[in-house]
């Protein structure tokens, strides 16, 4: 297939990158979910990875964090590799990368207050229970949940677990943040605020992300550039609108 | 050589305890140390404990006495009453009933809680959070589970004795102050101190069965219950083999 040369149009002019990805492999057991991916992200760019279900999406941004180990491969953040790092250098690089789960992972035996502060506690020290306070508020606000803030994560539904993540997620106000599928399980009122927060972000922070999604409605209102992850490979890449009217049938699927 | 899939499975799950009882030592005592965290646990793992496993030593003591009074009238020594059954409840009883409960009640609820947090991405979460998720949640639990154990088990001794006490009231009188100067007074340095280090080593076995155990829970609602569910049990077996060396060890070292 050519689609690749062909859909590739429009690569940004930014020149600064965020996050190069070369030659990424990842494989459990005979199973190989990464097999050769490169991309290149730049600063400020909202950046959609579209696959189907089972395609290696998570996999491909827990490589980038470091909660999975490719096999073979460059990741490059900020113009540093995160291969052999050691602990507190990848500490350090992780502080400035925000991460939604896929399944939110808020922490259940913890209030959303105390969710919230979890990274702030973790990352600054020096900070007064005012200005924690402050940006607890603040980052629920976001997410028009500041009245859950002393509820426990039971009491809460799955939508509201999933903007108390994203909530989470943005509290540090990243350089970099990678979602998973942050409008999933949401109805589309909500997930349209979702999309209007994470440009936001984009635009007041200067953020640069990667969004996985399958709400074409969150893609196209959010994404700069989406890639399509097939075979473990960056099967297609380019705007929406190039993606919308293309006609290889592994990315008129999506549209359908 | 080809090995039944059930020792071979068993090997595996050795050899994978005693590399995380390793990284336990490892990193456990590493700075920054998790005081608050330490502290959260000693009160859920020690203080939640003391109601159940008081209530059965205080059984226990009252059980046992009722059941070897006919016997000792029988050989006409039932003024060593107290004597026998203090020695029994120091040596032997009061530690490894109280271990036992405490393995039941404990064990558990670390398998399940940190096999929950392992299947929904919390132990991830705190990973990217600028956590050691081993540091904050296993060591603390292991410590706490370490030291809270023989206090526990002081505390349970006293009780059990307390309703042998009132097991021996039942059959004729005794004053209390006769009682334990009776109990007290035929115990020697090595009916004592064996007894009470034993029970450090209990303890450390429940926290890390309990935390080894949760920690590779594998997913889904059936992994979390096989989780508690196998940490109760090797937990169990662990403080009897653990007893039975710790015997061994004091006969060897002359203490008999
Ligand atoms: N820890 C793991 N161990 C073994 N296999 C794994 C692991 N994580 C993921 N996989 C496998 O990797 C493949 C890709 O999984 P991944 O979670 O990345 O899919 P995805 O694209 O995010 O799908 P979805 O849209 O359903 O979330 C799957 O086949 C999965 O079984
Ligand atoms: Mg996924």
């Amino acid at each position: 297939m050519e689609t690749k040369k062909e859909t590739i149009t429009t690569i940004p002019e930014k020149q600064e990158t965020a996050i190069v990805i070369e030659h990424l492999y990842k494989q459990f057991g005979t199973n190989k979910v990464l097999d050769d991916f490169n991309l290149t992200v730049y600063k400020e760019e909202n950046v959609v990875v579209l696959g189907k279900s089972g395609s290696g999406k998570s996999v491909l941004i827990k490589c980038i964090i470091g909660l999975l180990q490719p096999d073979k491969g460059n990741i490059i953040i900020s113009g540093k590799s995160i291969n052999g790092l050691s602990h507190n250098e990848l500490d350090k690089m992780r502080s400035k990368i925000g991460f939604l789960f896929q399944g939110n992972a808020i922490y259940d035996s913890m209030t959303v207050r105390e969710n919230l502060e979890f990274p702030l506690r973790r990352r600054w020290i020096k900070m007064s229970q005012e200005q924690i306070n402050a940006m607890v508020i603040e980052a629920l606000e976001n997410v028009n949940l500041a009245h859950t803030v002393d509820m426990m994560p039971a009491e809460l539904s799955g939508g509201m677990l999933k903007r108390i993540a994203l909530a989470r997620t943005m509290i540090l106000k990243p350089d970099i943040i990678l979602y998973d599928e942050p409008t999933s399980g949401l109805d589309p009122v909500t997930a349209r605020e979702i999309d209007k927060l994470i440009l936001d972000l984009q635009k007041k922070y200067h953020t640069t992300s990667i969004i996985i999604s399958h709400d074409m409605n969150c893609v196209k209102k959010t994404a700069d550039r989406v890639v399509l992850l097939l075979d473990g490979k960056c099967y297609a890449q380019g705007t929406y609108n190039e993606f919308e009217i293309a006609d290889d049938p592994n990315i008129k699927q999506f549209f359908e | 050589m080809d090995l039944p899939r059930s020792i071979r499975f068993f090997l595996e799950d050795t050899g994978d305890l005693a590399r995380f009882t390793g990284h336990y030592f490892g990193l456990g005592f590493s700075r920054p140390f998790e005081t608050g965290e330490l502290l959260k646990q000693c009160y859920n793992i020690g203080y939640k404990s003391f109601g159940l496993v008081a209530l059965t030593s205080f059984i226990i003591g009252l059980v046992l006495t009722m059941q070897l009074h006919p016997t000792l009238v029988e050989y006409g020594v039932a003024s060593q009453l107290p004597v026998m059954v203090g020695l029994a409840i120091i040596r032997e009883i009061g530690p490894v009933i109280a271990a036992l409960i405490f393995a039941g009640k404990i064990a558990s609820s670390i398998g399940a809680e940190l096999g929950s947090m392992k299947v929904t991405e919390q132990i991830d979460a705190m990973e990217v959070s600028g956590t050691n998720p081993f540091k904050y949640l296993v060591a603390t639990r292991v410590l706490a589970a370490t030291l809270m154990l023989p206090i526990l088990i002081v505390m349970a001794d006293a009780i059990a004795l307390l309703g042998a006490y009132i097991g021996v009231n039942i059959q004729g009188t005794t004053s209390l102050t006769l009682f334990f100067s009776q109990v007290f007074h035929s115990l020697e340095f090595s009916d004592v101190v064996p007894a009470f280090i034993k029970t450090f080593f209990f303890g450390f076995a429940v926290g890390i069965v309990g935390s080894y155990k949760g920690y590779k829970a594998a997913k889904g609602t059936t992994g979390v219950g096989n989780a508690a569910n196998s940490a109760v049990v090797l937990a169990s077996v662990l403080i009897f083999i653990i007893d039975l060396l710790a015997v061994q060890i004091t006969n060897l070292l002359g203490f008999n």
